[in-house]
């Protein structure tokens, strides 16, 4: 997005404020008349979804802080009381709790597009390390968040989780005092993060805020993974990409209402159905569903020290992404060998997630050390190794060549219509 | 984005009209739950319900203070002089005209049951206080007789009756 906005205010009050404060300009500038490449797939209706998302996560989560008291004598009755006394008190809580798990699917599935189509890669870098860090930001805030109902599983989470820290040489113990705001986890615990647990939805929402300026600085990528050429490569983002990020919304949406009517404790544990006891661990410890392959990682490494390490590479090591990659092609599509290595990544991280779910013994333990092998081996040896001996197809001239072919798109049965001409 | 040219609507016209309706359908049926959650729920609703206060401890000349629904009411067993007060006025000439037998159940005038608010700012008014041997409210300076009647200051209505059943002689259900 360069230079002033096409945007024409027609009314007197429209062309007063634009002169003001061009926010209509701004607004029509990035999402109206938006240069979007015309190859886009529906890969790339998961960043809408997930603002969607954030935004559904926020209004549900600000109305159940009128209801929640965050004691310890008295959150977990607060939540129970939620769900019987208050007005739409089930739905509401429903929709936050299976809304956090729809909300990390979209943002693993946005993830993985990155990964297969090289949209990590120049000039792109810094679109993709803020992404990063917004997962960051989402696995802390969806911790504290199930701590919230101080269930048996919120308690023995915060103490694992806080206990990581204990790992870290010297420094360790103290730091995760400072964390409990005591001697174990407590009421001071639980008080500080349901106020941090308020605040970083904003703070997501600010790096998002960020996060979309960049997009828009290099414009996005597309699936055949070159630079729009021309004019024909593109189309503006309303009504294409506003009316395909919105049927997909809808059909995101059944899955997610399948869960929230349908079976809205299927991805939860139903130990967290049990007030919290500081002097029983449940036989069973594992987190939710989307935290399960980072602590299969975790458990994989025999030493305290270097599982935490693992655990915290996983993630971080995503951001190195752009300079492991040394390949000057972007998309997948062109990479056969990396895409093959690619849904082995992806099929390792689903493998990993199930061995988080299980107990920790025989098999697991070795199919888990071979999965984590491979999760890292990808970053390490893979990406930068395919850059050099990787045999790539040809890529096509240009992004409208990849999808039309004389005008008409590629695979339609019928020729266009006379006034068919972008 | 061409439209067509010819004067019918076109199916692309029907397309958005139907989507946006039905977006906008959606979101208003969305909206309600978001709303309707701030109503008061449940327990509070619960908590609400009918209360019952046995009359037979209180004296007479004796003005008492029980809750319900989170409001204070004033149970006031009135002696014969201030029955014979509040019935020789002239209620047509007060601030809120009201009769005294209106305030009252019949064959039940020496007990009278009021909300204890202030009609003016909402303060909870001094009992045997004030010119009219009723109630003073210390905030702005509403006095009320002994039916309860606003007769002098800034509160626009008399104190207002709580809905309430006789049980039996000794006691009221109040809700």
């Amino acid at each position: 997005m360069n230079g002033h906005s096409t945007y024409q205010p027609q009314s007197a009050f429209m062309k007063w404020l634009e002169r003001r404060l061009p926010i209509a300009g701004l607004m029509y500038s990035s999402f109206v008349a938006y240069p979007t490449p015309r190859n886009l797939n529906y890969w790339w209706t998961f960043g809408g979804i997930l603002s969607v998302m954030l935004g559904i996560q926020i209004v549900t989560g600000v109305v159940l802080a009128m209801h929640y008291t965050p004691h310890v004598d008295f959150a977990f009755n607060s939540v129970q009381s939620i769900m019987r006394d208050v007005n739409y008190g089930w739905l509401l809580r429903f929709v936050h709790a299976n809304g956090a798990s729809m909300f990390f699917l979209a943002a693993y599935i946005h993830l993985f597009r990155g990964m297969y189509y090289g949209s990590y890669k120049e000039p792109r870098e810094v679109l993709w390390i803020l992404g990063v860090i917004l997962l960051l930001l989402m696995i802390a805030t969806g911790f504290m968040g199930y701590v919230l109902p101080w269930g048996q599983m919120s308690f023995w989470a915060a103490t694992v989780i806080t206990n990581l820290f204990s790992a870290i040489p010297l420094v360790g113990e103290t730091i995760v005092t400072w964390l409990w705001g005591g001697f174990a986890v407590g009421n001071p615990t639980l008080q500080r993060f349901y106020s941090l647990h308020y605040l970083l939805p904003f703070v997501i929402a600010g790096v998002v805020v960020l996060h979309i300026w960049a997009l828009h600085v290099a414009g996005q990528n597309n699936p055949a993974g070159i630079e729009p050429k021309s004019e024909k490569d593109t189309v503006p983002f309303t009504p294409y990409a506003t009316i395909k990020d919105a049927f997909f919304l809808v059909c995101f949406f059944i899955l997610y209402a399948w869960f929230v009517f349908y079976i809205p404790d299927y991805l939860g544990h139903a130990d967290n159905y049990i007030p919290a006891n500081p002097a029983v661990t449940p036989t069973h410890i594992v987190p939710e569903w989307y935290y399960l392959p980072f602590y299969a990682i975790l458990r994989a490494i025999p030493n305290k020290l270097l599982g935490v390490m693992a655990l915290g590479a996983s993630i971080v090591i995503l951001a190195f992404m752009p300079w492991l990659d040394t390949s000057p092609v972007r998309s997948a599509r062109y990479r056969p060998i990396y895409r093959q290595c690619f849904w082995l990544f992806v099929a390792s991280c689903i493998g990993l997630g199930y061995l988080g779910s299980q107990e920790p013994v025989g098999g697991y333990v070795i199919a888990a050390r071979i999965l984590t092998l491979y999760y890292f081996a990808f970053f390490v040896v893979i990406l930068p190794l395919l850059g050099i001996f990787e045999k790539t197809k040809p890529l096509p001239n240009s992004i409208a060549e990849s999808v039309l072919k004389e005008g008409v798109p590629i695979g339609a049965s019928a020729p266009p219509p006379a006034s068919a001409s972008r | 984005m061409t439209s067509s040219s010819s004067a019918h609507p076109t199916r692309r016209d029907f397309l958005y009209i139907a989507t946006g309706a039905a977006g906008a359908a959606g979101a208003a049926l969305a909206l309600v739950p978001l709303v309707a959650q701030m109503n008061p729920d449940a327990s509070t609703v619960a908590a609400g319900a009918p209360v019952e206060v046995d009359l037979s401890p209180i004296a007479e000349g004796q003005i008492i203070k029980v809750f319900w629904r989170s409001k204070p009411i004033f149970i006031f067993h009135r002696t014969a002089k201030e029955i014979e007060e509040a019935k020789n006025v002239d209620w047509q000439s007060l601030p809120d005209p009201e009769p005294d037998a209106e305030r009252v159940k019949k064959d039940h005038e020496q007990w009278l049951v009021l909300i204890g608010i202030c009609t003016h700012l909402g303060c909870i008014p001094l009992a045997h206080e004030g010119n009219y041997h009723g109630w003073l409210c210390p905030c702005h300076g509403s006095q009320y007789d002994t039916s309860g009647r606003i007769r002098q200051g800034p509160a626009p209505k008399n104190l207002y009756l709580p809905p309430y059943q006789f049980v039996s002689d000794t006691k009221i259900r109040i809700g």
